[in-house]
């Protein structure tokens, strides 16, 4: 398998001086096509930063960060910009749609900001929206949605473009377990039927069951990867019978 | 993409932005009013003026370009008529005075005299209005005269009829008989529509606190219009104007001659009440700006976490900014066109006695600046929205 993404001695430094605040301290790692990887600790582990240095919101202090062979953090802005909307899917944690577009609206878009949608962009939203079950929802403002139903509209947003890497960023933070499975189930199914490199930020380690990886992560630092089939199961396993909780 | 996001939004909320585009129609509403009183009022104040077929005004030295103060003695007026360039020049005098209507109001009194601006002027020289019906004035000190069209329309009058002038000859009531040969247009002066008759006919009706300094010796009036020679260029002609003043103030002793804008913003009361309509109408447009800013920095406030993904699912500044400016553009259009349509639609059923007038360039000017309103008061929001963070969606600030 190629590798989508990969992350090179990356630190990220807030603040200058005495009151400077290490929030990535020198992390490695890569992600393949098709391979789904969790990226867990507790608050302040730095985790998010992580996030967002992958999606060319952050600069790094040091380091590299390669998507599809280009070095995000030597990018000018503007380009990121480009890069993002092309190379990049996303889901958020909140507020993830558009209030005014309606679900396929929202999915289109991502087509629309890379210049046009034709008929086929249409066809395209429509289709992937129907494969995540919500063919009957098309025409839906996110309002009119549940948090379950707008986390997937976020999803088929985050693939529909066919990005390098998928990033989402606490995709079950507001759903109940079961709609938190569904969606995370969903999710996975996709990024390896289109062979996507996918990373997902999340607290609830009882999801990490249907990653292929687990990255955890303690201040700044890998504290443990997490490969093998039964220890991710057993590592998911763990948390389902202590609770939720920041491994 | 940027027009693509502003429709939406626009329609997915109508509701909420069709109430500021009412604001807005509110705003249009009391702007294109002042306006077209502004325009109304100074009209009705200084039409004739306006409308002189001269260039130059000739006031008496020491009268502060007063026309009431102002005495030019025939002799002046032949003076400056041999100055070169000048082509003619005739005296005018105001005055006021009423026309008796016959018949009766429904409650069985008589009707109330017309006040009318009594303006004389000399056959065939400058200050004698065109007719729109009828003729010239003929005769010098025939018993005829020239009335404006709302003279006509409010006491009934048409080209050949007769009518009755009352006038104070110092504390007698006297009662003068003229007939119409000519109905001109757009000749207001002093808040009144005018009647003009020649000169010399006017010195016998005009009111006179004493009856014994009859005028006929007088034989002076209060201004002079003068008709230039002038270059077809209109700047040319512009400065021609103004060496032609000081030639004639040069040239003929005791005098000031000042260009027709300069008379007519001069008059009485012009200037301040063109200054106090105006005054309203930029206060109006001041405030015009403050709401639509104020709400769509609102709306930019409420939006942050929406803008926020939208710049970092990779929406370009530019994209966000056009979306904000085309938003602010369309609802103050929206507002602007509702409000102009109820405005002039009122306005075609506005009584004769309501001095408002909308013309082409005031309704131009109001409805440019009101346009106007929305981008600069949207500047700020707008501004607001391009510097909202990407990472606001990921809860993270750098």
């Amino acid at each position: 398998m190629a590798t989508a993404l990969e992350v090179q001695n990356v630190t990220k430094v807030y603040g200058s001086g005495d009151t400077a605040v290490t929030a990535v301290n020198d992390v490695s790692f890569s992600v393949a096509e098709g391979e789904f990887v969790a990226l867990v600790g507790p608050s302040g582990s730095g985790k998010t930063t992580m996030l967002a240095m992958l999606a060319g919101l952050l600069y790094p202090t040091s380091g590299a960060i390669y998507i599809d062979g280009q070095d995000l953090s030597k990018m000018p802005d503007a380009q990121r910009t480009v890069f993002r909307r092309q190379r990049i899917g996303f889901t958020f944690q909140a507020n993830n749609l558009l209030p005014y577009l309606t679900a396929r609206e929202n999915v289109e878009i991502m087509l629309r900001l890379n210049g046009g949608c034709k008929r086929e962009c249409t066809t395209q939203a429509r289709d992937l929206l129907t494969r995540l079950g919500l063919g009957h929802r098309l025409g839906n403002l996110p309002r009119q949605l549940s948090g379950g139903e707008q986390q997937r509209v976020a999803i088929a947003r985050a693939l529909i473009h066919n990005p390098a890497l998928v990033l989402a960023d606490e995709p079950t933070a507001s759903l109940d377990t079961e709609r938190a499975y569904q969606v995370v189930e969903t999710f996975a199914d996709l990024i390896h039927a289109q062979n996507r490199a996918g990373i997902m930020v999340t607290h609830d380690l009882r999801m990490c069951v249907f990653v292929d990886r687990i990255i955890q992560m303690q201040d700044g630092r890998i504290k443990r990867i997490i490969a093998d089939r039964s220890e991710i199961e057993a590592f998911a396993a763990a948390t389902q019978r202590s609770g939720k909780s920041g491994a | 993409m940027g027009a693509y996001l502003a429709f939406k939004e626009l329609w997915r909320n109508r509701g909420r932005y069709l109430l500021v585009s009412l604001v807005v129609a509110l705003l249009t509403a009391l702007v294109l009013f002042v306006a077209g009183l502004g325009e109304g009022l100074g009209l009705g104040n200084i039409e004739y003026l306006k409308n002189l077929d001269a260039q130059l005004v000739v006031y008496q030295a020491d009268a502060q370009l007063l026309i009431a103060g102002s005495r030019i003695p025939r002799a002046t007026v032949r003076a400056i008529e041999r100055v070169e360039g000048v082509v003619a020049a005739g005296p005018i005098e105001f005055s006021r005075v009423s026309i008796v209507l016959p018949g009766t109001t429904p409650q069985g009194t008589p009707r109330r005299p017309l006040d009318v601006s009594l303006i004389q002027v000399e056959p065939g020289r400058p200050g004698e209005p065109p007719v729109r019906l009828g003729r010239q004035l003929l005769n010098r000190r025939g018993r005829e005269a020239i009335i404006d069209a709302l003279v006509a329309r409010r006491a009934g009058l048409s080209v050949g009829d007769e009518f009755t002038i009352q006038s104070l000859q110092g504390t007698r009531r006297e009662f003068y008989t003229l007939r119409v040969v000519g109905i001109s247009t757009s000749q207001q002066y002093s808040i009144q529509p005018s009647v003009i008759v020649p000169l010399l006919t006017g010195d016998q009706i005009k009111p006179k606190a004493n009856v014994e300094d009859r005028p006929v010796s007088d034989l002076s009036s209060n201004v002079v219009a003068v008709k230039l020679d002038l270059p077809a260029d209109p700047r040319e002609a512009q400065s021609v104007v103004t060496a032609m003043g000081e030639r004639l103030e040069d040239q003929v002793k005791g005098i000031e001659a000042v260009d027709i804008k300069t008379a007519y913003e001069n008059t009485p009361g012009y200037s301040a009440q063109q200054g106090t309509l105006n005054t309203q109408r930029y206060f109006a447009l001041v405030i015009g700006v403050l709401v639509l800013g104020g709400f769509f920095q609102i709306q930019a406030l409420q939006k942050v976490p929406q803008i926020g993904v939208l710049k970092a699912i990779g929406a370009s500044n530019l994209t966000v900014a056009a979306a904000s400016l085309i938003q602010i553009t369309l609802v103050t259009l929206v507002g602007v066109f509702i409000g102009s349509v109820v405005v002039l639609t009122l306005a075609l059923t506005l009584p004769v006695g309501i001095p408002i007038v909308f013309t082409p360039q005031t309704v131009a000017t109001a409805l440019v600046s009101l346009i106007m309103i929305g981008p600069v008061g949207g500047l700020v929001s707008i501004r607001y929205s391009l510097r909202v963070e990407p990472l606001t969606a990921l809860g993270l600030s750098s």
